[in-house]
């Protein structure tokens, strides 16, 4: 009987030199076939047309010191961050707590405190976020209010007429998202209830708001609003133009949160029928809990929609941030400097607009777990 | 429960309407349609499709001015838009990692500004600032860029009786091109014979077209665009707001048809390309017969909603002047006569009226898909 040989493995061989590192990693991607050679080329080429003098104005060359125009003036080559510099609290504060430097801490505190709730809530570990989300929407805006509006424990008002810049922004955005959340989880159940008289308000109020564009919208809540009220009641323009966007939106979170609820197996439903749940009990503890987190991504995507639309109350004359850094540039001190305050802008939506994408994106992906083409 | 809320429902449209009606009765203003034959005392500086006349046109006609404006930006726009998008969709899934790259820094930074921002930035900030004076244009050819606007050559008929008999010709090849391609189907499904018949209708059209112009004596001519004492004149001209409206709503839209795009030609299974590739189909049978019909499903209905949001923000030309139907109709008109309730009332029914035309096309679309599923 012939002795078996024990297989013995020998140790991997490391994979040839030019399969790994970054030679081959450039090879693949970026000159793997002609066509890809001639695309990099061409990219490479765009690049150093554009890129060098790009760079050399908005960074190299550019101001940051000094305190007026006359810096700017003096070297037209690069971007004048000067200019943002100096007007740096009135574009994110607005116009009262630029005048009033001393009160700056208030709405300072109030957006630290928003930051400070938000990191946990995104993290995916963190628990009791239940309780967090519940105290952002609930607790946080009366703390909000009594921060930048002021009046209470001795701290002086602050007009929602002079608020401006991010801040108003960030509270239009804000009051439009938790206001627009119960309305539109009540509509899209009242789009999927089984009363035709129901069913056919929510659908008729829902089409109406996402037929027409927000402008038409603001306009109609800064000229008709007043026309609806007894002539007692008057709004000042913020809380005009907070109504139609509330409005607006709900319409929106509606259809997001109606997704999530057609996402839900209908065994849900009928399981807990049997069970003898009524419609509140079984929607409030059972479907829409489910339904709430599967329509997180879509409600986070109608959130950055409603984010970016809120420039839009600039035409009907309000100092949101864009309003405000086009104000600021087309003052006698900074005029001619548009550019930089268009920029500074942008980029301020842009960090808020790609942070909420990018999360919604990461929800979906784990959401999503079937086999795609790259 | 239906009839409760049905009653709140009315019981609260029944009191906005009474307090208004107070309301406009407190203000002396009477909600009638007899303005609409007034003849309207403001300027419209763009009005290509109906002839305006200070003096003479009424409100009624500056109504249809409005929407005639509001369609051809939505119809320029939607054409760009798609062009560009498809474009920045594939070169996001190029292989080469720097186009790749290229298209996702395109498409994130695009969709994630607001887009009256992006308006504003390209009329006011670079547009209006950087392009030279009519007399110093930037030239391709005939067509012709400067601070007014852009100018191309337009085609006109020169005579009637040739023109249609060119389009008679014309429709003519056309119908023999479809019979052709009917032939080549049914040829192939007989004997397995495959022709590039894409490109025999192509030359057969093209060369129909060219032959028969040229036979009848070019029954076109063109009316280019001259220079001037100030501007251009002749051949199409358009105003440097709607330029600058068009191509904001054009990088705007298209970063989110990009998205579109890649999503759905990612959306098809890894198992539809293996087994595509296992029955032994080539590369661009594989992308013309398996990818492109599935993508095409995935890809259409979000696309024609970006169209509907296309045409909903360029209500937004309100911030750069260019002539629609919410600058003229819901600006300057309401502001003149004061009728806000029939004037806003028929400016989001010009809106509703898209959208419902919208929602009727994506649902024969989607009708039409659920059919040749199985």
């Amino acid at each position: 009987m012939s002795k078996t040989e024990a297989f013995v493995k020998l140790p991997d061989r490391s994979p040839p030199g030019s399969s790994v590192g970054a030679i081959a990693w450039t090879r693949q991607n970026l000159f793997s076939s002609a066509t890809n050679t001639l695309t990099t080329i061409l990219f490479l080429y765009l690049f150093y047309l554009y890129l060098p003098s790009f760079l050399d104005w908005a960074i190299f060359s550019a101001n940051i010191s000094g305190s007026d125009r006359s810096i700017c003036d003096a070297n037209k080559a690069g971007a004048c961050w000067t200019f943002i510099k100096v007007r740096f609290d009135q574009l994110l504060f607005g116009l009262y707590f630029a005048a009033n430097p001393e009160q700056i801490w208030r709405p300072t505190a109030a957006l630290s405190l928003f930051a400070l709730i938000l990191v946990p809530l995104v993290i995916e570990k963190t628990p009791h976020k239940k309780w967090l989300m519940l105290f952002l929407l609930t607790i946080y805006p009366i703390i909000f209010i009594v921060l930048v509006y002021g009046g209470f424990f001795g701290i002086p008002v602050s007009n929602t007429t002079q608020w401006g810049g991010f801040l108003l922004t960030f509270a239009l955005a804000f009051v439009g998202i938790i206001l627009a959340l119960p309305l539109g989880i009540l509509l899209a159940l009242g789009r999927r209830s089984e009363m035709p008289i129901i069913r056919a308000l929510s659908v008729t109020y829902i089409e109406f708001w996402r037929g027409t564009p927000l402008i038409t919208i603001l306009f109609m809540a800064s000229v008709m609003l007043p026309l609806f009220f007894p002539s007692g009641v008057e709004f000042d323009k913020v809380v005009r133009a907070m109504i139609g966007i509330t409005l607006f939106q709900s319409a929106y979170t509606a259809e997001a949160v109606r997704g999530g609820l057609q996402a839900i197996d209908k065994g849900q439903g009928e399981a807990s029928m049997a069970l003898g749940m009524g419609y509140w009990r079984r929607n409030i503890f059972i479907i829409l809990p489910q339904a709430l987190k599967i329509s997180i991504p879509s409600i986070v995507n109608t959130f950055i929609a409603l984010f970016k639309d809120t420039s839009l109350v600039s035409i009907i004359g309000l100092l949101d941030l864009l309003n405000m850094s086009q104000t600021a540039s087309r003052s006698l001190d900074w005029n001619g400097y548009d550019i930089e305050g268009y920029l500074f802008a942008g980029f301020i939506f842009w960090i808020f607009c790609y942070g909420m994408s990018s999360y919604s994106q990461s929800l979906e992906k784990k959401l999503d777990t079937e086999r795609r083409v790259e | 429960m239906q009839v409760l809320v049905l009653t709140l429902v009315s019981f609260f449209i029944f009191s906005i309407y009474q307090t208004t009606v107070s309301n406009l009765v407190e203000r002396g203003i009477q909600t009638s349609t007899s303005f609409f034959d007034d003849v309207a005392p403001f300027k419209i500086g763009f009005s290509p499709f109906l002839n305006f006349e200070l003096g003479k046109t009424t409100y009624i006609e500056v109504f249809y001015i409005g929407i005639l404006n509001t369609l051809l930006i939505a119809i320029l726009g939607i054409f760009a838009s798609t062009v560009v998008g498809f474009i920045v969709g594939i070169v996001r899934l190029s292989p080469n990692w720097l186009a790749s790259k290229c298209a996702l820094i395109y498409i994130e930074i695009f969709r994630n500004v607001p887009l009256l921002l992006q308006i504003m930035f390209w009329n006011f900030a670079v547009f209006l600032a950087t392009l030279p004076p009519p007399k110093k244009s930037i030239e391709f050819g005939y067509i012709f860029l400067n601070s007014r606007g852009l100018h191309t050559p337009i085609p006109f008929i020169e005579d009637k009786s040739s023109f249609n008999a060119w389009v008679f010709i014309l429709l003519l090849g056309v119908i023999f091109c479809i019979l052709l391609s009917r032939w080549a189907k049914k040829n192939f499904e007989q004997t397995g014979i495959k022709r590039p018949i894409f490109i025999y209708n192509l030359l057969i059209l093209s060369s129909i077209g060219f032959l028969s112009y040229y036979l009848l004596g070019g029954p076109l001519e063109f009316d280019v665009p001259v220079l001037g004492k100030f501007n251009f004149k002749g051949g199409g001209q358009l105003p440097l707001p709607l330029f600058s409206l068009w191509f904001a709503l054009t990088i705007y839209t298209s970063a989110f048809i990009a998205e579109n795009v890649r999503a759905g030609i990612s959306s098809v299974s890894k198992g539809q390309i293996e087994a595509a590739k296992s029955i032994g189909l080539n590369r661009s049978q594989m992308i013309n017969m398996i990818i492109i019909p599935q993508a095409m499903r995935v890809i259409i209905p979000p696309t024609i909603s970006q169209f509907l949001n296309l045409t909903k923000n360029s209500s937004l030309a309100v911030a750069v002047g260019y002539e629609e139907i919410v600058a003229v109709w819901a600006g300057i008109s309401l502001n003149q006569t004061g009728q806000a309730l029939i004037i806003i009332a028929m400016t989001i029914i010009v809106y509703e009226c898209m959208s419902l035309f919208t929602s009727f096309i994506l649902n024969m679309y989607n009708r039409k898909v659920q059919i040749t599923e199985r």
